[in-house]
């Protein structure tokens, strides 16, 4: 392969700083979006940590209630809408859908910067809303009506946080959706394309459609706040209940912008690591689009104690085990993707395989909540907190170590370390259900969920829970210190060390600034393992 | 189907469940694992390209369609057994307010912790006095959100005389943790006995010098008369001390006069007195003038 610089070393006309803050290269922007987000990940993941502290005995073991409380709404703010949304499609998705559909940008560089900016924006009011006006928001993520209007806490200040972000979504939506449409290389049809860009397409599209909803309903929630005109609080003429459907009828399709792309990175990997193709293309495909869509129609199952009518109860819950088939199908196909492969189980399928595992696990129990008579049980308990925990954090959290693991090599032109990569996961992944798994057997025993205070009888399960938390952070410090170290003292990893078929492994890792010198062309599909023996390595 | 309370059936719609999520996931890993070592790379160093299979996409969509369905179906029958409470059951009303609960029999009766016979449905018609919350009994597997200005049930069957936890399950602010409180299951006849016993319970009327107001308003959740620390400062010589506040970040003192106090009721978040959270909720659109003229008069008479 004839050496080009690499876009590391084509600064443009800027330098140092300004050549990542100011660059419209989407690779840069891409790196610059995972460093971001690896700290605000930092920062959200002490939170939980410190939470846990807490909670290790009953009574005051560190802080008073409301700080607490401000706790679970900064870590839940910041690992929603600073990490999880923006999550894959920004960083992985920036840096490989061109690549991946062998174009040479996003189809808007400028507007892809003025995302990165926006989202910087929207983070540091997040983080400011902590110090500045009279107190750190203590209202929860989900900022339910009519508290969060009543609280004298900093709530406008991170409502309008959440606003900005969703304005950088939204563009990166607009910015992924014209690109597939309208820059793909020549012969890559639409079903030639790599899986992962088909998931960032369903993902635009929820992006792009569900996001100006939650814009409007905080923008509401800032007007009742700063001028007293009452949409929500019922002692202004206002109704709890609308605030509770504005709010899902956007955050459950956002549900599926963190999860769907965690699917295409997985569903990338398995056929690399397994050197067949992928079992069922269209399925995965097709799945991906279809909980793109239904996903809109089942939001209320957040609702089913709210007060709102039996009906509608009913309709939710049926709605919501329809959804789960498409995800159903994938799990199936990607276990079948195995089938008759030729498997090394390295650090990315490692990662892999234990997402369908805690992502199984999560949309099982999903199901006992999708369940109208169990979910009365269990709703606003800490059986949720383990439900979302294991399909976030074990499902789209995973995939994105995962990724990072397999697409490290082309982002540096660097390998890390293998063995610590393995002890790294060995660690998160016993962290991991140790730290989870109790809270769903306490939130079977009826602890609720942000409690900062428990019964003497929960009292065990919490302790082991936050002992899991040391164990999973420990395999954290492990798995991004071994990264971090190796984009300096890794060995050369070379173009293609996975011997992947997709148009990213045909550049030089790292690939230069213009990606490819001459658009490739393409004959076939995105997994060609059938002629391609002589290649593996 | 046939559902005896809300417990079992949610029990059962539970295990039928889980049941049925077990045996996939431990399906699914066990497949896996199959051929991950079935297929390494040192025992199967020949991959074999298969793209799909139309036949398998249809079963594993129509299989799973199937299951779930039934447990929709399940499900949805024991939430209708649990919202349809039967003709005999006795109606209680339950008001939410931070961060309390108060109950209200036929005849007038209220108590904090809910009182009931052992063998007859209950039936709660729930309301909220200021935000949400959520009334939830984990041994009678019921909940159901408290909505201000809005009226919501649930009922259960108690058996079995004891006390179960009462919990409040929707997040409602800084004692959202302490808004626990009892279920008390008596024998019917203890139960009767009780419900003649006295008609009215001491919170409708002053007790020991505190204003009633001050209670149904839920201030005592947070605010002590005894000049003990709670979650807010004592009202225990609160009248023209010197108070240091935080207003907009900076700090100053001022004197508890009427206007301070006035205006610390109605828009609490406007100076927020040093080492305490800001927390209290607003009372503006929840005290009338008269309201608020006795409760700051309350106030005053505490004073040293
Ligand atoms: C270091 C790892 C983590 C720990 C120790 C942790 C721990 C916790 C704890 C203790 C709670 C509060 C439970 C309660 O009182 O209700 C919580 C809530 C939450 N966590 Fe995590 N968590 C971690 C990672 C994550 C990740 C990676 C995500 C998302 C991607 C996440 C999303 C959330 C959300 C959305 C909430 C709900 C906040 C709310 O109730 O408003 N967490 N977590
Ligand atoms: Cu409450």
């Amino acid at each position: 392969m004839p050496e080009q610089p690499d876009f590391y070393t084509t600064t443009g006309n800027k330098s140092g700083l300004w050549s990542w803050i100011f660059s419209t290269d989407h690779k840069r922007i891409g790196v610059l979006y995972l460093f971001s987000l690896l700290v605000f990940f930092s920062i959200g993941a002490a939170f939980g940590l410190l939470m846990r502290l807490e909670l290790i005995a009953p009574g005051k073991t560190i802080v008073e209630a409301a700080t607490y409380n401000a706790f679970f709404t900064l870590h839940g703010v910041i690992m929603i809408f600073l990490f999880i949304i923006p999550g894959i499609p920004v960083s992985l998705g920036n840096f490989f859908l061109p690549l991946q559909i062998g174009a040479g940008d996003l189809a808007f560089p400028r507007i892809n910067l003025l995302s990165w900016w926006l989202y910087m924006a929207g983070g540091l009011m997040a983080l400011m809303s902590l110090f500045l006006g009279s107190g750190p928001p203590d209202t929860g993520w989900t900022f339910y009506a009519p508290y969060s209007i009543r609280t004298g806490t900093n709530v406008t200040m991170a409502v309008s946080a959440a606003f900005v972000l969703g304005f950088s979504s939204i563009l990166t939506g607009l910015n992924f959706v014209t690109t597939i449409h309208r820059m793909r290389a020549p012969g890559m049809t639409w079903f030639r394309m790599p899986l992962f860009v088909w998931s960032l397409y369903a993902t635009a599209w929820v992006q792009i459609l569900a996001t100006p909803i939650l814009g409007i309903t905080l923008l509401l929630v800032v007007t009742e706040r700063l001028f007293g005109v009452g949409f929500f609080d019922p002692a202004k003429g206002g109704d709890p209940i609308l605030y509770q459907h504005l709010f899902w009828i956007y955050s459950h399709p956002a549900v599926y912008i963190m999860v769907l792309p965690a699917m295409g990175v997985i569903t990338e990997i398995i056929p690399v690591f397994s050197r067949r193709t992928i079992f069922g293309y269209k399925a995965i495909a097709f799945s991906s689009m279809a909980i793109a869509s239904v996903g809109y129609f089942v939001w209320g199952h957040h609702m089913f104690t709210s007060g709102m009518s039996d009906t509608s109860r009913a309709v939710f819950s049926f709605l919501t085990f329809i959804v789960a088939i498409p995800s159903g199908v994938k799990v199936f196909n990607w276990v079948a993707s195995l089938y008759k492969g030729s498997i090394r189980v390295d650090a990315p399928l490692l990662f892999s395989l234990s997402f369908i595992f805690l992502f199984s696990l999560g949309g099982l129990t999903g199901l006992i909540m999708g369940s109208l008579a169990t979910n009365v049980h269990i709703h606003g308990t800490h059986f949720i907190v383990a439900h979302f925990h294991y399909v976030m954090f074990g499902g789209a959290g995973f995939a994105f170590i995962a990724g990072l693991h397999y697409w490290f090599p082309k982002m540096t032109g660097r390998m890390y370390s293998e063995r610590r990569a393995k002890t790294g996961w060995a660690f998160l992944f016993t962290g991991f259900q140790l730290l989870y798994f109790p809270l769903f057997i306490l939130g079977w025993q009826g602890m609720p969920r942000r409690y900062y205070d428990y019964l003497p009888d929960f009292h065990p399960l919490n302790a082991a829970s936050t002992v899991g938390s040391w164990i999973l952070a420990a395999g954290l410090i492990i798995i991004f210190f071994n990264l971090l170290r190796s984009i300096r003292n890794g060995g050369q990893a070379g173009p293609n060390p996975w011997g992947g078929t997709t148009l990213e492994w045909r550049t030089s890792s790292p690939p230069p600034a213009e990606n490819f010198e001459v658009a490739p062309v393409v004959t076939e599909g995105p997994y060609a393992y059938h002629h391609k023996k002589d290649r593996i390595l | 189907m046939n559902f005896q309370s809300s417990t079992q059936a949610v029990d059962s719609v539970f295990i039928f469940i889980v049941a049925i999520s077990v045996a996939l996931l431990t399906g699914i890993v066990a497949t896996m694992v199959y051929f991950v070592v079935r297929y390494s790379r040192e025992r199967n160093p020949d991959p074999e390209n298969i793209e799909g299979n139309l036949l398998l996409e249809i079963v594993w969509v129509v299989i799973p369609l199937i299951i779930v369905l039934a447990m929709f179906f399940y499900g949805w029958r024991g939430f209708r057994f649990m919202r349809t409470a039967p003709a005999n059951a006795l109606l209680v009303k339950a008001y939410a307010s931070m961060w309390r609960w108060d109950f209200e029999y036929d005849n007038g009766r209220k108590t904090d912790r809910l009182i009931v016979p052992s063998g007859r449905p209950v039936k709660l018609v729930i309301t909220s006095r200021d935000v949400l919350h959520s009334l939830f009994i984990p041994a009678f597997r019921v909940k159901e959100d408290a909505v201000p200005g809005m009226l919501t049930h649930l009922w259960f069957l108690p058996d079995g005389t004891g006390d179960y936890d009462l919990f409040c399950s929707e997040y409602c602010g800084t004692g959202h943790s302490e808004m626990i409180t009892k279920v008390q299951v008596m024998t019917a006849e203890d139960f009767r006995k009780w419900r003649l016993e006295a008609p009215h319970e001491k919170t409708g009327e002053d007790v020991d010098g505190v204003p009633a107001l001050l209670r149904k308003k839920g201030c005592l959740a947070c605010h002590s008369i005894d000049g003990t620390r709670k979650i807010g400062p004592t009202f225990k010589g609160l009248f023209m001390s010197r108070v240091i506040v935080v207003t907009g970040g900076k700090e100053h003192e001022v004197t508890a006069n009427e206007q301070y106090l006035r205006r610390s009721v109605m828009e609490p978040e406007a100076d927020i007195v040093k080492g305490f959270p800001p927390v209290m909720p607003r009372e503006k659109d929840n005290l009338t003038e008269e309201e608020l003229s006795s409760i700051v008069g309350f106030i005053k008479g505490l004073r040293e």
